[in-house]
Parts: structure tokens; C-alpha cells; sequence
């Protein structure tokens, strides 16, 4: 896997890096140290692996979607179910992974950022499990979208902090958390979301994610007996793409990553970072494809996702972008809300809105595919906290 | 000898320490904030901090946050600020340090901005989330320009990391006083006196101490150990506080005299 690591500084190709205050460099240093010790340490592997089946619930079953596969009419549709974790969604795996690496740096706070609230309630779920103080930073906008989600972060004993500046999404959440970061920088550890910022978290949170791909190749190859012709997930950040992706790099098998399309193409319109207007910058210590103006401001983003509303994408995707290896794709609003209804109705599963836009893709590529073909697709994370936000932009159910 | 470096000789020759403000360009509007830079360079500035507004300032507080939110709405860009420069390097021979963010510096080209700003009359360049090893290369273009990149060091640089950054600075150093973000504090740290004896073993480049503050005795203290102080939040609190009801550039002038009262008393004696 060593064509697929980043240099010492971080770097796959000229994107990823460390671009952050002259304060943050020492603890970033700091975590890049801790990790690397114990990213092969045999005790801390265990420890991981027992909390994810014990107490995340896995291996997630890849369950093959009948109805969907029969409605559609052409490939065979396996979903990796990650919205069955423990906290419903694949979110979890990672703060597993870093609350272990958390204790052993004998750090005794913990900040996150949450989108669309699920990395919260994981890094809540986690800290409550140890023992941590956990303060989680979160934009108003989406602590209205995602009320139930702030209600539960709560439930946890974490204490959610509103961020009113910019648009009051994702991206405002992170700097919050940053300068939460670099003023109590001694006692705090930063437990960040997705494979993005500065160095080494694109790296650290791809290998705690990477055992999504790994169980879904075990998994693909023992009901299928061979690999499927493509991988789909949703990217926002990338993580739980990433995390799907990883373990079949060298496989001879397509990706495609989908992004947010929202409703329109402008710039403020979606949060397709790779569409149209793409363009490469430093947006919070990384360097990688984002949204910006004219002036290298960055752009407002749109998506009915809180969690794929974001304006950068991670350092690993614009690599793999670049290369090729990866596809992206963008998914419209209203193509995801279709999604989200159609899986809920035949399957009897109510996707995330993020997740409902790698399903979209779905709907669009599998009619076309040969009935002998395989398609695997990465369900991140269940829907229940997306139902205030469908039955106010696109609500259904009373038609029949 | 760069401008920046020239002005810290002159400084030592004659027994005195640099006061260094900092303003947002834009900031409340393009006319205004000329007008307070000008009143700044008149009232004891060594240094100009010309702030470059950005969408995501994640190393600043609320009060440089929302003076960039102004200045954002404005509608104010790089070409404007280097043309700010100009302007002020006109009526004075202060100079002017540009304190950035690195996107809209990489976005409008860092040969271009390089090129600009020096003909301009700029002096320097300061890039918040650029440190070291990811603004080397930025530092050879802007020194084939004649411009100094500023370098940051913090409490918690470690030591090998101090002796590589203070042996390359340019210009001079800034250290910044504590962990944290931008914004006016009542206390002096005292890790910023120890910041700045370690890195003293390794250069003789002036440093400059920033970040939180914000009164004469905090400068006067400053002063006793570094040779710059740097003040940034608190005037730009007196410009927030100024909009719409005073002026804000008198307010300015009002406050630094209050902040240097030899200057003001030379200044009224001329």
C-alpha cells in the first residue's frame, strides 16, 4: 500500500501539507508521533478492533438489495451497512480510533467539529465512554437542521457550542474548533471528523476508516466470489469514500466519489468542489481542491446534506482525482431526496441524505450495467435525523 | 538592508523600541481605513501591519473576525490593498508589512503579489498559516522582489524547530506572546519573555511580541525585553467602535497617543 501513503509532510502529490498557525505546529507534530507509534502497536490494534466489535457493533453486514437491484434492473446492488453502527453511521470508527490515541497522549479534553451532527454524536458517544470532557463545536445553521442530533450530543454529556460566523455550517464549525485548539492546546485533543486538514489527520482518519473497504472485500468475495466492477460512496470530506476506497487500490475495480450538487452550478449553489469552477488552495492546513471566489475568499456552499456541505474536499481525493483512479460525480438535491424515498420505500431502510446521494448514482448507473455486474455502495449512515429536513423541502408518504 | 531591518537600526541607534499596529485593509471602508494607516504612520508607527482579509481567519478572535467580515463586504481585494500601499508609502516612509492568510495570496499569484507589493513600496510579507517549511518557497519569490517574509514563533515551537526559524528570519521575528488567537488581553504572558530570550541564543534579528496587546504598560513591558510590540485587536476595537458615530481615524489617533505618550509629546511640540 506504500504508493497510496503520503510523504513525511503530508503530501499525496502536491496536496495535503500542514498549513496552520505557528502555535499548532507543535501538537501536530505531537499527534503525527503518537500515531505513527501506535498505528502498528499490536495492543492498541486489539484494543481498537475489540471496542469495534464490542461496542460499535462490527463487522456491518454488505447486504445485497434485492428489491433495489430487481427495480432497477441491471447490476447487483450490495450495501455496506455503516448505518448500523453504534450511533448510526460510520462515524464512529474513526473516533474509536483517535479517543484510544487521545488516552494514551494522556489528553483529559476533547473538541470536535460536527456537519450534519453524526461525527459529534460519535465523538460524544466516545468521550462519555471514557470519561472525557467533550465540547463540540456545531453551526447554528445546522443545529437547526440537525436538532435531534444536538439533543443526543447532549443526552451524552457534551457540551455544544454554536458557531454564528460565515455561513454557520461545517466550515465555520472547524475554525471554531481550530482556535478552540490553539488556545488550550496543551489539555485538548482535537478529535477531527473527516480525512481533512492539516497533516496527519487525512492519513489517520482514512486507516481508522480503512476497515469499511477491508470487511466489504471479505465480504463481496465470500457471497460473490469475486471483487465488484464498482465501488460508490458520497464525499464530503471523504472520509467514509476513503474508507470504502482504501483497501481496493490495487484492485481492478472503478470508484467513484460523489459529491453534493445542490440545486445549481453557480458558485453558493452546491458543494461540488470538483465541478465547473474547480480550483486548488489552502483552506483549514490543507492544501486541496476548494470553492473560492475571484479573490480567494471561500465560496458559500449549498447542499440539503449538512454533512456534504462543505467547501473543501480531502488532500487524498484531489490526488486521487488527479491520477484518475478516483471518479467524481455530483448528485443534485433533488436526486438525493429521489434516492432517499426510493431506498426507504423498496428496501425498507431510510438512508442519510449523504449516503442517499451515492444511492443516486446508483439509480443512474446501474439500469445501464450488464445483470452479471456488482455494485457496492457505501450506506454511511442511517436517515432518522434527516426527517424534520424531507418533510420540509420534499415530503411524501401520504401519495399512496 | 531591507526597509524593515533599516528601520529597527534606526531605532537602536537612537536608544528607542518599535511600536507596530496592525489594521484590516477595508476596514470599516477602503477611504477610512487609508485614513487611520496614514494617522498611524504619523503617531509613532514603525510599522504598518496591513491586514489582507480573509473568509476563515482561524487564527484570529471575534474582533479581527468581524473586522474582516467589514471589510469582506466591502468588497476589498488584493489589487486594492497593494494600491493602499502605494498610497501610503507615498506620504510616508513607514513600512508597510501585508498580513495575510495564504489563499488569497496563492489565488492572486504569489509572483504577481511579490512583484506588486514591491513596487509598491511594501516591505513585507506575514502568511498566518504558512510556517516554515510550507513558505519557503514563497520566502525565495518574495525576496527576489526585496521583500521580507515575516516569520512566527510561538511559546510552543519546540527548540530545533526556534534555531531553523530564527536563523532564516527575515526582516524581523514575530513572536506571538501566548497560545491562542488574536485579541486584547489584560495580562502580559510571561512565556512571551521566555519565547523571546530562546530565541535571542540564535539570532540577533529584532523580534517583535504580539497577540493580546493591548495597553502602554503592556507595551512598556514588551519593550523592556523585545524590540517591537505589536498591537492589533484594540485599535481595530476602536474603529468597531467608531462606526457610525465618530470618527474613526481621530478615535485611532486619540487612542495610540494615549498608548505612546512621548511620541504624543514630541508630536505636539513639532
Amino acid at each position: 500500500m506504500s504508493g497510496h501513503e503520503p510523504n513525511e509532510r503530508g503530501y499525496w502529490g502536491e496536496y495535503g501539507g500542514r498549513f496552520v498557525p505557528e502555535t499548532l505546529v507543535a501538537p501536530l507534530d505531537e499527534l503525527t508521533e503518537a500515531y505513527f507509534a501506535y498505528r502498528d502497536d499490536s495492543a492498541f490494534r486489539s484494543e481498537f478492533e475489540s471496542l469495534l466489535k464490542d461496542f460499535v457493533g462490527r463487522p456491518t453486514p454488505l447486504y445485497f438489495a434485492e428489491r433495489l437491484t430487481e427495480n432497477l434492473g441491471g447490476a447487483r446492488i450490495y450495501l455496506k451497512r455503516e448505518d448500523l453502527n453504534h450511533t448510526g453511521a460510520h462515524k464512529i470508527n474513526n473516533c474509536v480510533g483517535q479517543i484510544l490515541l487521545a488516552r494514551r497522549m494522556g489528553k483529559s479534553r476533547i473538541i470536535a467539529e460536527t456537519g450534519a451532527g453524526q461525527h459529534g454524536v460519535a465523538t460524544a458517544t466516545v468521550c462519555a465512554r471514557f470519561g472525557l470532557e467533550c465540547v463540540i463545536y456545531m453551526g447554528t445553521e445546522d443545529m437547526r437542521r440537525q436538532e435531534l442530533n444536538v439533543f443526543r450530543m447532549r443526552l451524552l454529556g457534551a457540551e455544544v457550542r454554536g458557531v454564528d460566523s460565515g455561513s454557520r455550517t461545517l466550515k465555520d464549525a472547524i475554525n471554531e474548533a481550530l482556535r478552540d485548539w490553539v488556545t488550550n492546546v496543551e489539555s485538548s485533543y482535537y478529535l477531527l471528523g473527516s480525512a481533512l486538514g492539516p497533516h496527519p489527520y487525512p492519513l489517520m482518519v482514512r486507516d481508522f476508516q480503512s476497515i469499511i473497504g477491508k470487511e466489504a472485500r471479505e465480504q463481496i468475495l465470500e457471497k460473490e466470489g469475486r471483487l465488484p466492477d464498482v465501488l460508490i460512496a458520497c464525499v464530503g470530506g471523504g472520509s467514509n469514500s476513503i474508507g470504502l476506497f482504501h483497501e481496493f487500490m490495487e484492485d481492478d475495480v472503478r470508484m467513484v466519489g460523489v459529491e453534493a450538487g445542490g440545486f445549481g452550478n453557480n458558485l453558493g449553489e452546491h458543494a461540488a468542489r470538483f465541478m465547473n469552477d474547480a480550483s486548488v488552495g489552502v483552506l483549514q492546513g490543507t492544501k486541496s481542491y476548494l470553492l473560492q471566489d475571484a479573490n480567494g475568499q471561500i465560496a458559500s456552499t449549498h447542499s440539503v446534506s449538512a454533512g456534504l456541505d462543505y467547501a473543501t474536499i480531502g488532500p487524498e481525493h484531489a490526488f486521487l482525482h488527479d491520477s484518475g483512479r478516483v471518479e467524481y460525480i455530483s448528485a443534485s438535491d433533488d436526486d438525493a431526496l429521489e434516492a432517499f424515498h426510493l431506498v426507504s420505500e423498496i428496501e425498507g431502510i431510510i438512508p442519510a441524505l449523504e449516503s442517499a446521494h451515492a444511492i443516486a448514482h446508483v439509480l443512474k448507473v446501474a439500469p445501464e450495467m450488464p445483470r452479471n455486474s456488482i455494485i457496492v455502495v457505501n450506506l454511511s449512515g442511517r436517515g432518522d435525523k434527516d426527517v424534520n429536513t424531507v418533510a420540509e423541502v420534499q415530503p411524501r408518504g401520504d401519495k399512496k | 538592508m531591507s526597509q524593515i531591518l533599516k528601520t529597527f537600526e534606526d531605532l537602536k541607534a537612537s536608544d528607542k523600541k518599535g511600536f507596530i499596529p496592525f489594521v484590516t485593509a477595508g476596514d470599516p471602508d477602503r477611504e477610512t481605513s487609508l485614513e487611520i494607516a496614514l494617522a498611524l504612520a504619523r503617531n509613532g508607527a514603525d510599522i504598518i501591519e496591513l491586514g489582507v482579509p480573509f473568509s476563515d481567519p482561524l487564527a484570529d478572535g471575534p474582533t479581527i473576525q468581524a473586522s474582516s467580515q467589514r471589510a469582506l463586504e466591502n468588497g476589498i481585494a488584493v489589487a486594492d490593498i497593494i494600491k493602499m500601499v502605494r498610497q501610503i508609502r507615498h506620504s510616508s516612509r513607514v513600512p508597510v508589512v501585508l498580513f495575510s492568510y495564504l489563499n488569497p495570496i496563492l489565488r492572486y499569484g504569489v509572483e504577481k503579489l511579490a512583484f506588486e507589493a514591491a513596487e509598491a513600496g511594501a516591505g513585507g510579507v506575514l502568511i498566518t498559516d504558512a510556517v516554515d517549511e510550507e513558505a519557503a518557497e514563497i520566502g525565495v519569490v518574495l525576496g527576489n522582489h526585496g521583500l521580507d517574509l515575516i516569520s512566527l514563533i510561538a511559546p510552543t515551537t519546540s527548540d530545533d524547530r526556534l534555531k531553523r526559524i530564527a536563523q532564516n528570519a527575515r526582516g524581523f521575528l514575530y513572536a506571538v506572546s501566548r497560545a491562542g488567537v488574536t485579541g486584547a488581553r489584560d495580562q502580559n504572558s510571561e512565556t512571551a519573555e521566555m519565547l523571546v530570550a530562546r530565541a535571542r541564543q540564535y539570532t540577533d534579528t529584532p523580534i517583535a511580541v504580539g497577540f493580546g496587546i493591548s495597553t502602554r504598560e503592556q507595551i512598556d513591558e514588551v519593550w523592556r525585553y523585545a524590540d517591537a510590540a505589536v498591537v492589533g485587536s484594540a485599535i481595530v476595537k476602536v474603529i468597531e467602535n467608531s462606526i457610525g458615530s465618530g470618527n474613526p481615524a481621530a478615535n485611532v489617533e486619540a487612542f495610540v497617543r494615549g498608548l505612546l505618550p512621548k511620541v504624543a509629546k514630541r508630536a505636539s511640540e513639532i
